[in-house]
């Protein structure tokens, strides 16, 4: 049961509760306001009501951080093969950009072994200091060195806001930090920006596969965190003249308490591809009509130097590895460029992919729903349309 | 061996809920309730290791009354127990919460080697409730699992392929442990009538709050610290340009169209 009230005799029946619900259970009955079994007591209806006629009764809270104690932004390095993984200069953009305009410092989190080097790179990014912890154990990436690093980091300078890329690696470590820390995180956001009140991290992400935006606030505890999915903050210029404080800490971790032990990587060119790195991606569907027929895809694919994706219809046949696949149960990408050849464009096909910068839909029926979201489109048969433009590519 | 596989109930297909742009009404046509389609992997691989190890599978679900349903699906594919937490105090859980919540019930199963949950949600898409139940209950935790390469209840030690960006890593962990999987992990079965019929005269039992020992100050709207303050319809893509006619012809228009927007 949910715990939302309506005070019936404040609801003017006005309605404007009904469309906010995110899960359609306000509705207007005999002039007011009713909720259904469907309520979740998300509180998205509250702060709509011209009234105040709906509440939610909070008889217990979280103990709440003393938010004055909390200051600095704070952005987590990711580091890959010895190298910073592009998600971190984008957050260092934002990240300076929300410090800014709190009046603080840009902080970043620098894990690892033998990584000092790269500290200069996130000055230049703008970071204006680096916590820096090396340690054996920390290389190559496991969740609980990691978390206990980043967790007495935390306890130690108390930063209010953290940013962490919602890769698979910043998704593993977010996860795990902030329940350590019992404060609130925001997955996967797109938008973050310093609410009104001049304090609080207002963070906008897509639910419900893309079809809903979300916007969330952790007003009362600290830090507040979020994960930035990749390729959406802009990269920030590079300044090889700044430079920063660095700050070493070190890793105070009992052996017995690691739990994991990373055994090899193993990287199979066709089972595996980096879809969410790529800046373009040609897709297959099962307009393709066999499996042999993804070598058109692959050929375009080639041409332009990018990277070859697939539909679920097209992983489920068997045509194509599922590290392929686009989509609500398949990854979320944001090329700049994504080319779906013979794809009709399910929604959950679209939820993976629709905020691509340009898409480009080659598909032969007119009505298929991935026009409706293609910047250009070519209305016919995939086998002739593909190869002939992936010729006429080879000749510019 | 006793596995606890941890699911959600979510809309059938979260993408199809929209807002209505004329009017501003949610539109949820077709939007029924299933069993999160990571979990179903979940569910199946928690079956194939009971296969091969023997032992038992609970099942545990957060949720309205209606997830019961989740639960008997889960029991007709082979769980062996399954559990509903359902109390209003429950209600408004964030990720913290809900890991909280559900940690609670896992340590009230007790005796378990593994807990298997989806990658994530396809509604909520967080990802953080596997990490929040690993963290809590101080578990090895082994997110995105593609493949479980062996397990070994008496040397207390996993070993899986995580499904990262660009490659797989091979990885051991301690039992117990918690893992997310991903879809390509193995094929979920459909349940047999039998099972089906079973699972209907089941009654599924229902814990609370109090039932799991959850400290009231951390479950639900009060316990969650995150607070969804504004739920709005992204914009939408501006309508596109679509080329019919003649092949050579409108590759040639969509080749200069790509010229002059840099990307050829």
């Amino acid at each position: 049961m949910a715990q939302l009230r309506i005070d019936i005799d404040l609801c003017t029946g006005c309605g404007v509760c009904v469309p906010s619900c995110p899960l359609g259970a306000l509705s207007l009955n005999d002039g007011v306001a009713v909720a259904s079994e469907a309520c979740n007591d998300c509180a998205a209806c509250i702060s709509v009501c011209p009234v105040e006629a709906l509440s939610i009764p909070i008889e217990h809270r979280l103990q709440e951080s003393k938010l004055t104690d909390y200051r600095d932004v704070w952005v987590f390095c990711e580091v890959e093969e010895g190298k910073i993984v592009h998600v971190t200069p984008e957050l260092l953009g934002k990240g300076r950009e929300l410090a800014d305009t709190l009046g603080c410092r840009l902080c970043t989190v620098l894990l690892g072994h033998e990584v000092e080097n790269l500290a200069s790179q996130l000055f230049h990014y703008g970071a204006d200091c680096v916590y820096l912890v090396e340690d054996e154990r920390l290389s190559p990436y496991r969740t609980v060195p990691y978390m206990e690093a980043f967790v007495s980091l935390v306890k130690k300078y108390k930063p209010e806001i953290i940013l962490i890329g919602a890769t698979i690696c910043g998704r593993d470590l977010a996860g795990a930090v902030a329940t350590r820390l019992e404060t609130g995180l925001t997955a996967d956001c797109t938008e973050l920006r310093i609410a009104d009140d001049g304090k609080s991290l207002l963070q906008t992400r897509p639910a419900f596969g893309g079809n809903i935006m979300a916007q969330i606030l952790c007003e009362k505890h600290r830090p507040q965190m979020a994960t930035v999915r990749p390729k959406v903050m802009e990269m920030p210029e590079l300044d090889a003249s700044r430079s920063g404080e660095m700050v070493r800490e070190s890793l105070v971790l009992g052996d017995a308490r690691i739990l994991t032990e990373v055994l090899e990587y193993i990287k199979d060119e066709l089972e595996s591809v980096n879809l969410v790195d790529a800046d373009i991606i040609v897709s297959g569907g099962r307009g393709l009509g066999k499996p042999e027929n993804f070598s058109v895809v692959r050929e375009l694919a080639k041409v332009l130097g990018g990277v070859v994706g697939s539909s679920r219809a097209a992983v489920d046949a068997g045509w194509i590895p599922y590290p392929h696949q686009v989509g609500q149960t398949g990854k979320t990408v944001r090329p700049k460029l994504y080319i779906a050849c013979g794809i009709s464009g399910a929604i959950q096909h679209l939820a993976g992919m629709r905020t691509s910068d340009v898409i480009i839909a080659i598909n032969k029926d007119p009505e298929a729903p991935i026009f409706k979201v293609a910047t250009y489109g070519i209305v016919g048969d995939v086998l002739q349309v593909v190869p002939k433009l992936t010729e006429r590519l080879k000749r510019l | 061996m006793r596995t606890i596989v941890c699911i959600k109930q979510v809309p059938e297909s979260a993408s199809d809920v929209t807002i209505n742009p004329e009017d501003n009404t949610l539109n949820r046509e077709g939007a029924e309730a299933i069993i999160n389609p990571f979990d179903e992997y979940a569910i199946e691989e928690a079956l194939l290791l009971k296969e091969r190890h023997g032992g038992d599978i609970w099942v545990i679900s957060m949720g309205p009354a209606q997830a019961e349903k989740a639960l008997k699906q889960a029991l007709a594919m082979g769980a062996d127990e399954a559990v509903l937490l359902n109390d209003p105090n429950f209600a408004g859980s964030d990720t913290l919460a809900t890991s909280y919540a559900l940690s609670r019930a896992i340590a009230r199963i007790g005796d378990y080697d593994l807990v298997v949950c989806g990658k994530q949600a396809i509604d909520g898409d967080t990802a953080q409730v596997g990490p929040g139940i690993a963290t809590r209950l101080g578990l090895a935790q082994l997110t995105y699992v593609c493949k479980v390469v062996d397990l070994n209840p008496e040397g207390r030690a996993v070993t899986v392929h995580r499904m990262l960006e660009g490659c797989v890593e091979a990885i051991r962990g301690r039992l117990p442990a918690v893992l997310t999987v991903v879809k390509d992990i193995n094929q979920p079965r459909y349940p047999s009538l039998l099972g089906i019929r079973k699972a209907n005269k089941r009654t599924i039992d229902v814990w609370g709050a109090a039932d799991v020992g959850a400290d009231p100050t951390r479950i639900g709207l009060g316990g969650s610290p995150t607070w969804v303050e504004r739920v709005f319809t992204p914009p939408m893509r501006a309508g596109g340009v679509v080329f019919e006619g003649e092949v050579d012809e409108v590759v040639e228009k969509l080749v200069r169209k790509m010229q002059a927007d840099g990307l050829a």
